[in-house]
């Protein structure tokens, strides 16, 4: 076509925008990472003491607990992103922040967090088979994780079956809302139903465990590697998000120059 | 507030005044329920002995699933022939509109609700009905229709159209469902009596935060 013999483009509208302040971020951010996450892996395996009780198979709690504590995070950031969709910190005088930034912070966020909240369903699982002797029970973390994860995983759904970018944004945003205000009933809701409902969790876990201090510190510098991880996930997404609209702008351009 | 009752009691009498003279949804809606009945039959092979302990569950799951039927229809209609955008045009507020929606989904659901329930007490053998069934059913039904009213909305908008009002709904709507059952589990008076007074509160809570969240928020999706 004739775009090959159109003189080399000069236009500012064809010129990329870095609307995103923290583009080489991530760059420092996945470096950091792997040197924390080759440590992190260090001190969980070689100098994490085994537990007397539950063996080996401990270790797989600084995976774990870190990973189901970041998910309600990244849930937590879909919901302030969604409320600043619909423009309810414009009386903070934040009006600077577009509309779609905010949803794509909202939109990243959630999808690293169905990513986490799967891993640390799985993790969990993985964990609960050897010390509670089921795969699963209808423990009230275990049930509100698993409504979370369904809450999250309809949100990208029904992102992804909108009509329009815009349908998918504002949609969404309303089930980033309404999924998190309901997140604290269901826990409560399903404390009261085991309340009455006592199901056999055996095995020789107990809650008011107090832990090793060793293994204290490795859990919280795993929850500082998976942080970073997390907060690598984060900012690329977003960058990858800014880039497709980038993208899908320049095309349209391209069309409109081609049709002029 | 004339404003407000007169165009809320103009679209509900629209919609009934649809149902009477097509009666598609209630009368689909009732087979269906009755459908569910015999199929939990089979599926639980119920005796005698248990049936008091799962007959709340029985209820409320065919109840929940008749709903979602309901709450499919209610949009689906309007946006077939494009009544919705004229609906949206009128002169009416955005929260009016959506009040009157869940008026109507509360009304077809509970009339669903009255005529099942005796059909449901033969089936299963309940006996004792009580105040606290009625509450709960009422209360729980408004949660139902508050919350099914705003993702039906949007279901009907996607390109998946009523494939994705379950998939919203059911996780959401989980605390009023528990609710319901616990509490009229206590109302057929088995075993945990003194449970109702916490689960009703409950579902009202629930009832109360979203018949203020879901108006609020249908008002910005109207504008997309």
């Amino acid at each position: 076509m004739s775009i090959q013999n159109e003189p080399k483009n000069t236009d500012e509208e064809f010129r990329i925008k870095e609307h995103w302040p923290l583009v080489h971020l991530p760059k420092y951010l996945a470096v950091l990472g792997l040197v924390l996450m080759t440590i992190n892996m260090y001190l969980i395996f070689l100098v994490a003491p085994t537990d007397i009780v539950l063996g080996h198979i401990q270790r797989i709690f600084y995976i774990h607990v870190p990973m189901a504590i970041l998910s309600f995070l990244c849930f937590f950031i879909v919901f302030i992103g969604s409320l600043g969709y619909f423009g309810v910190f414009q009386v903070f005088k934040l009006r600077s922040i577009k509309q779609n930034t905010w949803d794509s912070v909202a939109h990243s966020a959630a999808e690293v967090g169905v990513i986490f909240v799967t891993l640390a369903l799985i993790t969990g699982v993985i964990w609960a088979k050897p010390v509670w002797g089921t795969w699963w029970t209808w423990e009230p973390r275990l049930t509100t994780t698993l409504i979370l994860w369904l809450i999250y995983v309809s949100y990208l759904m029904l992102r992804s079956y909108a009509r329009s970018t815009k349908q998918g944004a504002v949609f969404s945003a309303v089930i980033g809302i309404v999924g998190f205000v309901d997140v604290p009933i269901v826990y409560y809701s399903v404390v009261w139903w085991r309340s009455i409902h006592p199901s056999a969790v055996i095995g020789p876990f107990s809650e008011s465990n107090s832990l090793d201090p060793t293994m204290n510190l490795i859990l919280w510098f795993s929850f500082l590697t998976i942080l970073v991880l997390f907060a690598y996930l984060l900012l690329e997404r977003i960058a990858l998000r800014n880039t497709e609209f980038d993208l899908a702008r320049l095309k349209l351009l391209r069309e409109l120059k081609r049709i002029r | 507030m004339n404003s407000i009752i007169h165009p809320l009691l103009i679209i509900i009498w629209k919609d009934i005044l649809l149902e009477i003279r097509s009666k598609d949804t209630i009368i689909s809606v009732l087979v269906f329920g009755a459908l569910l009945a015999i199929v939990f039959n089979f599926a639980l092979n119920i005796n005698p002995r248990q049936i008091s302990e799962i007959a709340a569950g029985i209820i409320w799951v065919s109840f929940a699933f008749s709903a979602i039927l309901i709450m499919n229809r209610t949009f689906v209609r309007e946006q077939e022939q494009g009544s919705l955008d004229g609906l949206l045009l009128s002169p009416i507020s955005r929260d009016v509109i959506f009040l009157s929606k869940v008026l109507v989904s509360f009304l077809f659901m509970i009339t669903i609700e009255a005529i099942l329930l005796p059909l449901f007490a033969a089936m299963l053998n309940i006996n004792n009905f009580s105040w606290i069934l009625l509450a709960t059913m009422v209360l729980t039904t408004l949660g139902f229709a508050t919350v099914g009213t705003l993702f039906s909305f949007m279901a009907v908008k996607t390109r998946s159209r009523e494939i994705m009002l379950p998939v919203l709904f059911f996780p959401i709507i989980l605390p009023v469902i528990i609710g319901a059952i616990e509490a009229s589990r206590g109302s057929f008076g088995i075993g945990y009596e003194p449970s109702w007074n916490r689960w009703l509160p409950l579902i009202a809570i629930f009832d109360a935060l979203f018949l203020v969240i879901c108006p609020w928020i249908f008002s910005y999706l109207v504008e997309e």
